[in-house]
C-alpha cells in the first residue's frame, strides 16, 4: 500500500511533536517554535483550544460576558501559537506513541507515522466517571459536555435541567447558563460535608490565590438564582428509555425532581491513555484519586524524550497547564538547541507555583464521596460493555485480583473508550473488595491504538521485510 | 502459616491448570490451584480461541490423534461447563480454513499437508485443498487475491476468555481452593507428600501437577522433571463488533461470538509484552484486508501481544516423575484445543497416579533426550 | 433537548437524519446538530440493545456513534457537519459494509 502524505502535516519528522492543542500544548508549541524547533501540534478537534478553550476562535457566543474572561484568555494562546511558526493540524488523531518517539497519527482517513526528537503529551483531562444508577440514559450528560455545546454551537438545555455533583466546573457552567438566560431547575451538590472541615487546613494557601475570589463570586452569582441543595448523598437517573426524573438522597430522605437533562460532574482526571500506552510510568494520587504520570521538574517522564504537560500531568487547571507546557518546551529546546534563546525556566516555574496555589484546598474540598466512585451493585460501571459493579464484585470473590484479569473475565475495559469511563471505578472497586490500595491493584494495561483507526488505515502503515517474515510463515 | 491437605496441588491457574483441576475435582479429588497475581504473563488471556485440528502433528504424528480426541470431546466439555456454571463458552465446530493469497502460498500449504499425511502412524482425518470457487461457497466477501485454501471440517473455535472464566466458576462450584498471589518458590517432597512454598504459606498435597505454562521450565526440575520451553510472542488486532458475516473461522481471522473480529497471526522472537511492533500489525492488517476487503473499514479497537506457551519442539510435555512419585508436568501450546482432553482424559490418569503410555507416552520429555534421527 | 441562543443566526447547512432533512449551523458537530434537532438518542447498543445518547461530547465516551455518509460507528461529536451529509442513527452492531 502506498504511504500517502497527510494533507496538513507537511513533514515526516519534527524536532517536537505536541499532542493536544489545549493550553499546555499551545503554550509549549509557541515556546518551542519561537526558539527555532520545528514543531507540530496535533489535535483531534477541528480547531485548537482543547476543552477549556474549546471553540475560542470560532464560538458563536459573541456576548463575552456569558463565557467569562477566563475563557477568552485562550484566544491569546492560540494566536501566540499560530504566530510562532508551529504547525497546528486539526482533525488529527494520535493513536500511538512508542519509546522511539514514533507518533502514529490518522488524518482524513489515512494513518501514518511521524518521527519526533521530543514529544510533549498534552492530552489534558477528562471528566471523572460518575457512575450512578441510570447514568447511561439519554438525557444524562456530563456538565463539560453541556459546556461544549454552549461554546461550540451556542446551544443551551431546553427544559428542566438539573446539575449534580461537585467541583468548580459545576458552578462555572451554572453561571454561564444563567448569563445565557437559562435557569437550571436545581443544583444537587454532592460535596461531602466532612470535606469542608478537612479542606480548612489548606485554606491559608487557597486564600492567597485568585481562585478564592473567583470561586466565591461564582457561587454567589449562582445561589442568588438557582435552588442549590447541598449534602446530597445519593443520586439516581430515573426513566426507562430516557431520563424522566432525578432521584436523590439527602439527610436520610429521598426526593425526586422531574427533569429533562441531568448534567453530571465530579471533577476531572488526567487522560492517561496515550501516556500509559507509550510506557510512561504512573502512580496513584491518593488526594486526587486518579493516576498521574511520574515526572521530573520539567515534566519529563520515565520514557526519555516524552514529557507530559497540562492537566494530564496532574489536575491543576488551565493557567498552570500553560506554564507546564512552557517548562516542557524549554527543556526540549535546551536539549535539542542548547544555544537557542528561550524563556527562563526559573521564571516559568515561579509562575507555575503561583498558579498551583490553592490546589490542595480545592482537591480536598471537592474530593468525591465513596458511593459516587464505588457504586451499588446494579449500577453500570463499564458503559461500553454494559458491565455492572455487582458483576465486578462477584468476580473479585471468584479470585480475580486486578483489572487485567477482570477485563478478560468480564470484558470491562475492552470497548472503544479503553477504560476512560470505567478504569478508575474498576480499580477502586477491586481495591475496596480486596481491602487493599488502588496502587496495589493497578490499572488496565493500555496499548496502541489508543483511539480507533480502521483496519485499512493500519494496513497502510509501514511494514518492512522483518515484519512480513514474522507474519507469513507458511 | 497454615498448612492444608489436598489430594492434588495444581501449579498454574490458566486454561491448562484449571481444565485439569476441574477434571480432578469432578472425580472427587480435593484440589488446590496455585496461581500468580493479576500482572502475571498469562497465555490464557492472550490466545486466538481456536479449537483447531488441521496442521497438527507435523513432526510428531501422535499429536494429531490427541488433538482430534480433544476436538471430539469438546462439545460435551462445553455442555458440561454450561450446565454447571450457566456460562456458554460459544463453542462451534463449523470447519475452518487456511487461506492462501497466492499460488505459491497455496502450493506451500498443500505440500505441508502432504508431508503431514505421509508420516508413519499418522491418523487420517479430513483436510482438503479447496480452490477459490469452493471457498467462495462458504466464505462471503473474499478478496480477489484469495486463490484458495485448506479446509478441515473438524476445526472450530470458542470464546476462550469466557472459557477461562467458566473454568474458574466451575472450580469454585466444586470447592477447589483457588489461591492467587501464590507463586511457587519451592517444592519439597517427603514421606509421600509434597509441600509447596507459595505466597508465604505451605500447601501440602499428595500429588502435584505443574501446569504453569512457560514457567514450567523452572518448576519442573523441583520434582525431578524437565520441561524445555522456547516461548515466543504474537500480536493480535481486535476490531469493534460487527454483525455476523463469517460462518467459518480462518486460522488468521475469526469473528467471535461477540461480533468482534480477531486478526493474527505473528511470531516475534522475544517475550516483551510491553511493546507492540506496529509493522507486524501493518502486515497482519494488510493480509486481512486482502482476504476480506470489507474488513478495511472496521475500526481497530485494541491490539495486544501474548507470550505463547511453547515447548522446544512445539508439542505437549506430559510427564510423571520417577524420582518424585506423584508429580506431573503438563504444559503445551493449544491450551484451548486441548482443554477437553485435559479435563476428560488426562485428569483421570493423574487421579489414578499413572499417565497411560499408550495414549500420551509420546509427549514425555524423554523425547528431548533422544537425538533426532538424521 | 437543546436550543440555540436567540442571537445566533439559524443554520445554513442541511443534513439528512434517518432520511429527514435537518437544519444545522456551519461549525456544529453532527452531535450538536442532532441534539439541537431534538434527537434524544443516536443509537442502541450492540450488547444490550439499549438507547444511548452522546455523553461526554469530547470524543472519549463513544456513545455518540452514528453512521455518516454510509460509514458506521463514527463519533458524531468529532465530525463537523457538511451540507448534504447523510446521517443515520444506529441499531446494535455495525453492519457489514457500512
Amino acid at each position: 500500500m502506498t504511504h500517502e502524505r497527510i494533507e496538513g502535516v507537511r513533514a515526516d519528522a519534527y524536532d517536537l511533536v505536541v499532542v493536544g492543542a489545549g493550553p499546555a500544548g499551545l503554550a509549549a508549541a509557541a515556546t518551542a517554535a519561537a526558539a527555532g524547533l520545528t514543531t507540530l501540534v496535533l489535535d483531534e478537534n477541528a480547531a485548537p483550544g482543547g476543552q477549556i478553550y474549546r471553540a475560542v476562535t470560532s464560538t458563536p457566543v459573541s456576548d463575552r460576558r456569558i463565557l467569562g474572561t477566563d475563557y477568552w484568555h485562550g484566544a491569546g494562546l492560540v494566536e501566540a501559537a499560530r504566530r510562532s511558526g508551529a504547525e497546528i493540524v486539526g482533525g488529527a488523531v494520535v493513536w500511538s506513541l512508542d519509546r522511539d518517539l514514533q507518533v502514529g497519527v490518522s488524518h482524513g482517513g489515512t494513518a501514518r507515522m511521524i518521527q519526533a526528537r521530543r514529544v510533549i503529551i498534552a492530552t489534558g483531562a477528562l471528566e471523572r466517571p460518575f457512575p450512578i444508577p441510570g447514568w447511561t440514559l439519554p438525557g444524562v450528560m456530563t456538565a463539560g459536555g453541556a459546556q461544549t455545546l454552549l461554546k461550540s454551537s451556542g446551544l443551551v438545555p431546553d427544559g428542566r435541567a438539573v446539575l449534580a455533583g461537585t467541583g468548580p466546573l459545576l458552578w462555572l457552567l451554572a453561571a454561564q447558563l444563567l448569563r445565557a438566560g437559562v435557569t437550571p431547575t436545581a443544583i444537587l451538590d454532592t460535596t461531602p460535608r466532612s470535606n469542608h472541615w478537612r479542606a480548612l487546613r489548606h485554606l491559608p494557601g487557597f486564600a492567597l490565590s485568585p481562585l478564592l475570589a473567583k470561586g466565591l463570586g461564582l457561587m454567589r452569582e449562582v445561589r442568588a438564582q438557582v435552588e442549590v441543595i447541598g449534602g446530597v448523598t445519593g443520586l439516581a437517573a430515573e426513566g426507562s428509555d430516557r431520563l424522566r426524573a432525578v432521584g436523590f438522597e439527602r439527610a436520610g430522605e429521598n426526593r425526586r425532581i422531574e427533569a429533562d437533562q441531568l448534567l453530571l460532574h465530579q471533577g476531572v482526571v488526567p487522560n492517561v491513555n496515550l501516556a500509559m500506552a507509550a510506557g510512561v510510568e504512573h502512580r496513584w494520587d491518593p488526594l486526587q484519586l486518579c493516576w498521574s504520570p511520574v515526572l521530573d521538574a520539567d515534566g519529563g517522564s520515565s520514557v526519555p524524550g516524552i514529557a507530559v504537560a497540562g492537566d494530564g500531568a496532574g489536575i491543576a487547571g488551565a493557567r498552570a497547564a500553560e506554564e507546564r507546557g512552557r517548562l516542557a518546551a524549554v527543556a526540549a529546546v535546551r536539549a535539542l538547541a542548547p544555544s537557542a534563546s528561550v524563556a527562563d525556566a526559573g521564571a516559568v516555574r515561579r509562575s507555575l507555583r503561583r498558579q498551583e496555589r490553592g490546589r490542595a484546598f480545592l482537591d480536598t474540598l471537592y474530593q468525591p464521596a465513596r458511593q459516587f466512585r464505588m457504586p451499588a451493585d446494579d449500577t453500570i460501571v463499564c458503559r461500553c460493555e454494559e458491565v455492572t459493579a455487582g458483576q465486578i464484585r462477584a468476580t473479585v470473590a471468584l479470585g480475580c485480583e486486578g483489572p487485567t484479569q477482570m477485563k478478560s473475565f468480564l470484558r470491562c475495559g475492552m470497548g472503544p473508550c479503553q477504560g476512560r469511563l470505567c478504569g478508575l471505578t474498576v480499580t477502586e472497586l477491586i481495591a475496596e473488595a480486596r481491602g487493599c490500595t488502588p496502587e496495589t491493584v493497578g490499572y488496565y494495561r493500555l496499548r496502541a491504538p489508543v483511539k480507533p483507526i480502521t483496519l485499512g488505515e493500519m494496513a497502510g502503515t509501514p511494514a518492512g521485510t522483518a515484519a512480513v517474515k514474522a507474519v507469513v510463515r507458511g | 502459616m497454615m498448612a492444608t491437605e489436598f489430594d492434588v496441588a495444581v501449579v498454574g491457574g490458566g486454561l491448562v491448570g484449571s481444565s485439569l483441576a476441574l477434571g480432578l475435582a469432578r472425580l472427587g479429588q480435593r484440589v488446590a490451584v496455585l496461581d500468580e497475581g493479576d500482572a502475571a504473563v498469562r497465555a490464557s488471556r492472550a490466545n486466538f480461541g481456536l479449537v483447531w485440528v488441521q496442521s497438527k502433528g507435523l513432526g510428531l504424528p501422535q499429536y494429531a490423534g490427541w488433538t482430534i480426541r480433544s476436538s471430539e470431546g469438546w462439545a460435551g466439555f462445553a455442555a458440561g461447563l454450561k450446565q454447571e456454571t450457566g456460562l456458554d463458552v460459544a463453542f462451534e465446530r463449523p470447519g475452518g480454513f487456511h487461506l492462501a493469497l497466492s499460488e505459491a502460498e497455496l502450493e506451500a500449504r498443500a505440500a505441508s499437508l502432504e508431508r503431514l499425511r505421509a508420516q508413519p502412524g499418522i491418523v487420517s482425518y479430513p483436510t482438503e485443498m479447496f480452490d477459490r470457487t469452493r471457498v467462495e461457497t462458504m466464505l462471503d466477501g473474499l478478496g480477489p487475491e484469495v486463490v484458495g485454501g485448506s479446509f478441515c471440517p473438524l476445526d472450530g473455535h470458542c470464546n476462550s476468555l469466557r472459557l477461562h472464566r467458566a473454568l474458574h466458576a466451575a472450580l469454585a462450584l466444586h470447592d477447589v481452593r483457588y489461591l492467587p498471589d501464590h507463586r511457587v518458590a519451592r517444592i519439597d517432597h517427603a514421606g509421600g507428600t509434597f509441600t509447596l512454598s507459595a505466597g508465604g504459606a505451605g500447601i501440602v498435597a499428595g500429588k502435584v501437577v505443574i501446569a504453569a505454562g512457560n514457567a514450567s521450565r523452572e518448576l519442573a526440575p523441583m520434582v525431578g522433571l524437565r520441561a524445555p520451553m522456547q516461548p515466543n510472542r504474537g500480536q493480535i488486532i481486535v476490531t469493534e463488533r460487527v454483525q455476523r458475516f463469517m460462518r467459518h473461522p480462518v486460522v488468521t481471522i475469526r469473528q467471535t461470538d461477540e461480533g468482534t473480529v480477531m486478526i493474527g497471526d505473528s511470531r516475534i522472537d522475544d517475550t516483551d509484552l510491553g511493546t507492540l511492533v506496529q509493522p507486524v500489525n501493518a502486515v497482519m492488517a494488510d493480509r486481512a484486508v486482502r482476504m476480506f476487503p470489507m474488513l478495511g473499514r472496521l475500526n481497530v479497537v485494541r491490539s495486544w501481544s501474548g507470550v505463547r506457551v511453547m515447548t522446544e519442539d512445539g508439542f505437549p510435555i506430559y510427564d510423571q516423575s520417577v524420582t518424585h512419585p506423584g508429580a506431573f508436568v503438563v504444559t503445551c501450546h493449544s491450551g484451548v484445543t486441548l482443554a477437553a482432553a485435559h479435563a476428560q482424559v488426562l485428569a483421570p490418569m493423574i487421579a489414578a497416579g499413572q499417565l497411560d503410555a499408550g495414549q500420551v507416552g509420546a509427549f514425555s520429555a524423554r523425547r528431548f533426550d533422544v537425538p533426532k534421527a538424521a | 433537548m437543546f436550543r440555540r441562543l436567540p442571537d445566533i443566526e439559524a443554520g445554513s447547512v442541511t443534513i439528512r437524519v434517518d432520511g429527514v432533512p435537518l437544519a444545522a449551523r456551519a461549525g456544529d458537530t453532527v452531535t450538536a446538530a442532532l441534539l439541537a434537532g431534538g434527537h434524544d438518542h443516536c443509537r442502541t447498543t450492540a450488547v444490550g440493545g439499549v438507547r444511548r445518547a452522546p455523553y461526554c461530547l469530547m470524543g472519549v465516551c463513544f456513545d455518540c456513534l452514528v453512521t455518516i455518509d454510509g460509514v458506521g460507528n463514527r463519533q458524531g461529536c468529532l465530525v463537523p457537519v457538511r451540507d448534504g451529509m447523510v446521517v443515520d442513527t444506529q441499531r446494535g452492531k455495525r453492519e457489514v459494509g457500512r
